[in-house]
This record gives C-alpha cells, structure tokens and sequence, in this order.
C-alpha cells in the first residue's frame, strides 16, 4: 500500500499530465467520430453569449451589403407579389395554415467559422423558437447547413462546408441526382459525388439543387453551378465540382426550414422496413 | 508571488478575449490563423508551479475548443505544449536554465526567438493533425503549420513589445 502511495507520489505529474492528455483526446477522438456526439460545443450560455455580444459589434461592419441583400430580396418577393396571376388557381390545401408543408424560422448568424475541414457555425435562435436538431438551414441565395445541436436560445450548425456533410442534390434540368460533400480545401467548391455515368448531359454551368430525397431541405433550393466535371478513378461515377451561390464566408440573417410531415414521413418509412 | 498570480491570470483572461473576438476572425487566405494565446504558456514563470501551468493550459485549451467546436484539439496540444516546455527551455537556454533568471517578456535574442519559434512549431503541428484526424491531409497539415507558424510568430513578438514591462 505504501509502495503504491510512493509511486503515486513520486508520479503526480506525469500522472496528472496522462490523465489530462486522455481527456482532451478521448473529446478529440469523439468529435470527428460520431455524428451529433455528445461533445461540448459552441450552442451554450457562456460561448453563446460571447458570441452574441461580438456579434452585435462585428454587424456595423456589414450593413451596407446586409441592406443591399435585403433590398434584392425585397425586389424579388415585390416582383412576385405585383406578377401573382389568379389568385384562385393555387394550391388549396397550401393556404390553410393547419397543412402548411413547411414553416420558416428567421434567424441571424453569430459565429461562422471556414477554415479548419469541420466547420459549425453558431445561430442565435435555439428549442425556445422551436429549432430541432436536422432542420435545414438556407438564406436568400442557397444552402447554408444543417441544425446539429440546439440549446435553449443557441443552436449550432453542421455547414455545408464540413467533411462530414451529406446531403442529396439534383440537376434542376435533368432530375440525375447525387450526394453533396466537402474535400475540405477550397470555401468557394462543394463536390457532387456519386453522380451516374448516364447522366451525360450535364454542362458546365448547369445548376444544381436540393432533392426530393432530402428529409431536411424541401426540394428546388439553389445550392450553385457545376464548374468543373471528372470521373472518380475508383467508383467510375461523376464528381462534379459545384461553384456555390453563397458565400460561406460572409453570412447574415439566415432561415431555418421547419418541415412540418418530416417525423410522419420518417415514422411511416421506419414501420415499412420493420415489417418487411 | 500573489501579484504573480494575479498577473497570470489577468493574462490568462485578456489574451482568451483577444484570441476569441480578434484574432480566430482573420482567416488570412481563408485559412491561416494565429494563435497567440499559447503566449499564456510561453509567459508562465521558469519556476512557477508545475502542476498549476498543466493545469491552466487544459482549462486555456478547453475554453478554446468550446469557442472553436473542435471537441478537444486545442486542449490536447495545450498540454503537451505546457509538457514539452522544460525541454525546449534546456534545448534553447542550456542545461542550467533553472538558475539562471530566465525573462521570455523581453527584448528578442536568439535564444529566446528560438525558444519561441520552437514552441510555436510543435503546438501548431499538433493542433493541425489533430484538426484533419486523417493522414490523407497530411501535406495540407504541413502547409497550414508553416503558414500559422510564420503568423503566430510574428504576432507574439509584437504583443511582447507591446507589453513588455517598464524598467525602472
């Protein structure tokens, strides 16, 4: 026993070095492991606050192009309003407030982060304003990420720039589709992998969207153009580098997309595969 | 000894702010970033407390990695940054360090750049692979050390001039 408190003695420092180093890499190891791990993150009282106190300085830099945003999408949701055809030719069933497929939750950017290969940003709107985790996350010009984890009035987002994002796209013109990634190098490039070789027809310029397979984006949301074609030596598909519409690192107010059929959906597909 | 204390902390605190709100926003070229909060560790007194630097660098790299949502690199590389010190105090200053009354808060000799230069080097080293966690990365880690390296370094000198104490 003796021996044992000696050794211990004698040891301390190494010992409290050792159990430091298994901490800090047991959460490392854990962060790049598991999806929606049970890691500390960024969506907490004391980082969210810092951040949202940052924020409110960091926005004076920014107004001039946040007004020229707003002022753009203003002009286009004007041209659509004044451009409305026949009122009573739209779809019934989407006017009743009860069976709305999809809600909208504004929010507003207070933590982006770009340049490591596993990028979250952090939003200022959290469970109290009825974010979930996997709701989709878009602003005016396209895809932004997807919600991974939500605190009472933070949420943070997995971005579309970040190695370990997935996420279905298709051609607007062709309805080919493919899985969305990162290879982690450039902010500009997203990669559309696992496109079929029958999908010969695509150009460079071609503009690609969100799927109808997407549980978490609706289908149609504009995510940028292909700009470059090449086919993966190993799997003889397609890889396509897609130019995005946004700008990743500069980024505002954002909306969150709340699909109201999402859990029906997905409950209706867990009892066909039970069953089978 | 207590001003000491107060002085690690008040540094502890202020280089945390100034890393957080200034210096994770450069993103130089979209991905170079410095890092001149392991300054902490390079100030920590020659003699200080051992345990109490070990400590407050896993608490330093811990808070980083919440504002950065990086799981636990910067706390793995804060640490065996604060384990590795003693060495690269006997690589730069000689085997005698100890006795010796060590400043690092002062003006810029070769010993000290090179202590400084070495430090700077294996944290970023560390920080960068665990970061990319994949061995296909490798050449990118090297590439983003170097560039951060040259840029944590020429930042923590100009902070040491900045607040390098008043003689006299």
């Amino acid at each position: 026993m003796q021996q044992i408190f000696n050794f211990i003695f004698k040891n301390s420092y190494r010992l409290l070095f050792l159990l430091l180093l298994g901490i800090s890499l047991s959460l490392t190891v854990q962060s790049h492991s598991y999806h929606k791990s049970k890691v500390i993150t960024s969506a907490n009282f004391l980082t969210g606050g810092v951040y949202s106190q940052l924020n409110s300085i960091d926005e004076y830099f920014s107004l001039r192009s946040r007004n020229e945003e707003l002022a753009l999408e203003n002009a286009r949701l004007k041209s659509i309003l004044f451009n409305q055809v026949d009122s009573l030719n739209l779809d019934k069933i989407d006017t009743v407030p009860g069976f709305k497929r999809t809600n909208v939750i504004v929010s507003k950017i207070i933590h982006n982060s770009y340049s490591s290969t596993e990028n979250y940003l952090t939003l200022h709107a959290g469970s109290n304003n009825g974010v979930k985790t996997d709701m989709g996350v878009i602003n005016d010009l396209g895809i932004v990420g997807i919600i991974e984890k939500t605190s009472p009035r933070y949420a943070t987002v997995l971005s579309v720039l970040n190695t370990k994002s997935r996420i279905n796209a298709k051609f607007k013109k062709s309805n080919h589709f493919g899985s969305l990634t990162w290879n982690g190098k450039n902010t500009g490039f997203v990669q559309l992998t696992d496109v079929p070789r029958l999908a010969s027809t695509i150009r460079k310029g071609d503009t690609i969207v969100t799927g109808a397979e997407s549980r978490i984006f609706p289908e149609n949301i504009n995510i940028g153009t292909v700009y470059k074609i090449y086919i993966d030596d190993k799997t003889n598909y397609y890889t396509i580098d897609v130019k995005l519409f946004n700008d990743m690192t500069n980024l505002g107010h954002v909306y969150i997309i709340k699909d109201n059929e999402r859990e029906e959906l997905l409950q209706l597909e867990k009892e066909t595969k039970k069953n089978e | 000894m207590n001003s000491a204390l107060f002085t690690n902390i008040a540094r502890f605190i202020f280089l945390l702010i100034l890393q957080v709100a200034v210096f994770n926003k450069m993103d130089f070229l979209g991905y170079i970033n410095p890092y001149p909060y392991i300054l902490f560790i390079l100030l920590y007194p020659v003699n200080g407390n051992k345990y109490g630097l070990l400590f407050s660098s896993f608490l330093l790299g811990i808070i980083m990695d919440l504002f950065c949502n990086s799981g636990g690199v910067h706390a793995t590389a804060a640490i065996s940054l604060a384990a590795m010190r003693p060495t690269f105090f006997k690589f730069s200053f000689g085997v005698s360090y100890e006795y010796q009354t060590i400043k690092i808060n002062d003006k810029i000799t070769p010993e000290r750049f090179s202590f400084i230069a070495i430090s700077v080097v294996s944290h970023h080293f560390i920080l960068f692979l665990l970061e990319a966690f994949r061995m296909t990365y490798f050449f990118e880690v090297l590439l983003r050390t170097l560039f951060s390296t040259l840029f944590t370094l020429l930042i923590c000198i100009l902070l040491i001039y900045l607040f390098k104490p008043t003689r006299r």
